[in-house]
């Protein structure tokens, strides 16, 4: 055996907190869900470490959306804002934040994306940003639009921002969608329900806060993100 | 309570590919190979909009980072971390070298092996493999695989290549690919 113990490991997610990988009502799952249980994966080094990406990736401007071309993109501007904490409340501090997004009619700036809503010359929709040593992230952006795809009848996606985290382990590694309080489409959308946990759901919706807006210039909206918490270190005469 | 995961949707190259992206290390890092694999559907179809992200040890085992207990170490030019689009065959490839033996939970060495993150359109959350090489003979004594299903184990193998290995991802189906939970 080494001299030295391992690290703990991080807790699992509770039921229902995460999406079932196979939800049929989300079209494009049917043939991309793999069909075998997963396999339990005990956390080695592997799994306990990851990349430290960092501050070198990070420009001046990254963090805000609104002043990476010549002019102000169009829409309604908006901080948003918030805390990267693991599962027991402690900030995850120095983490890369990415975010992207539509423009404020509902249309990426990809090839892919045929919603035939304008683009706008002064948005790309794609921001980055590291947390401090609290935990926390800002970013200057405009309010996404919501826009049509094709999973089922008139289907339409709620207005969403993506967010990637690494945390400090492959293990808290997460991709998720922040979306905006009170919108009249969560009921039909099959991505935002795929959580089936309410309580849970209702993590992924950010909230409005009046206090941090900035008078006469942006709305703001904070959103938490709580990412895996671990285990208390073994003690020395634990087995 | 923890943030539920979502799909990183199909237009994540808005904002998540670098152009170093593919290179876990430096082009001319001592070692250096392709790892290079194409990702499947369940109808055996080429998988165009998803992400492979890896994360592995440098040669020595080691990780640069604070929870490695035997203390982080920095190697030029070594990462361990790439991320790689697949194109529009599903294709990706990622510029690595081979890791050393690691630590599993118990401090017992594992064999080689490379931590691997699908990301892609219709999935909720990521999927996670591992991709370990052909012709090593600690394959044999690996905690991890001698959990998993003989048959499907090969899943999990690397096949060597003319310039490194190959690793084909199944999402789903016959030969779906074993994939971790934990
Ligand atoms: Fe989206």
């Amino acid at each position: 055996m080494p001299d030295w113990k391992p690290p703990a490991p991080y807790r699992s997610h509770a039921p229902d907190e995460q999406p079932p990988l196979e939800s049929p009502e989300y079209g494009s799952t049917r043939l991309r869900s793999p069909r075998q249980p997963l396999v339990a994966l005990p956390q080695g080094l592997t799994e306990l470490t990851g990349p430290v990406l960092g501050s070198d990736r990070v420009g001046p401007l990254d963090h805000d959306l609104t002043r990476q071309h010549d002019g102000e993109p169009q829409g309604e501007r908006i901080e948003v804002f918030g805390r990267v904490l693991d599962g027991d409340g402690r900030p995850v501090r120095d983490t890369l934040v990415e975010v992207w997004q539509t423009n404020a009619a509902g249309r990426y700036l990809h090839a892919g994306d045929r919603h035939p809503a304008p683009l706008d010359p002064n948005f790309t929709g794609a921001g980055r940003a590291m947390t401090d040593s609290e935990g926390r992230y800002r970013f200057v952006t405009i309010k996404p639009g919501a826009y049509p795809w094709r999973n089922h009848h008139n289907a339409w996606r709620p207005a969403h921002i993506h967010f990637s985290l690494f945390g400090h382990a492959f293990t808290q590694r997460l991709v998720t969608q922040m979306y905006f309080p009170n919108d009249p489409l969560f009921d039909q959308d099959p991505i935002f329900n795929s959580v089936r946990d309410p309580a849970a759901r209702q993590r992924l919706v950010a909230a409005f806060d009046l206090g941090a807006t900035t008078p006469e210039w942006s709305l703001a909206y904070r959103f938490d993100i709580v990412l895996r918490g671990r285990d208390a270190t073994p003690m020395e005469d634990e087995a | 309570m923890t943030t539920p995961s979502q799909t990183v949707g199909p237009f994540f190259a808005l904002g998540l590919p670098w152009a170093d992206g593919p290179f876990a290390v430096a082009e001319d890092f001592p070692g250096a190979f392709w790892l290079r694999g194409v990702v499947l559907d369940g109808a055996g179809e080429p998988v165009p909009d998803a992400l492979i992200e890896i994360w592995q040890a440098d040669p020595a085992g080691r990780f640069d980072h604070p929870d490695d207990p035997r203390g982080p170490v920095a190697t030029a030019g070594f990462r361990g971390f790439a991320r790689c689009p697949t194109d529009t065959d599903g294709r990706y490839a990622i510029r690595t070298v081979r890791p050393g033996p690691v630590p599993g939970p118990d401090g017992h060495l594992q064999a080689p092996h490379i931590d691997v993150s699908v990301l892609a359109r219709g999935l909720l959350d990521r999927l996670v493999t591992r991709v370990y090489f052909p012709d090593e003979a600690a394959n044999a004594d690996d905690p991890v695989l001698a959990t998993v299903d003989a048959v499907r184990r090969q899943t999990l193998i690397a096949k060597e290549t003319d310039d490194g290995i190959a690793f084909d991802i199944t999402m789903q189906g016959d030969h779906e690919t074993v994939f971790f939970t934990f």
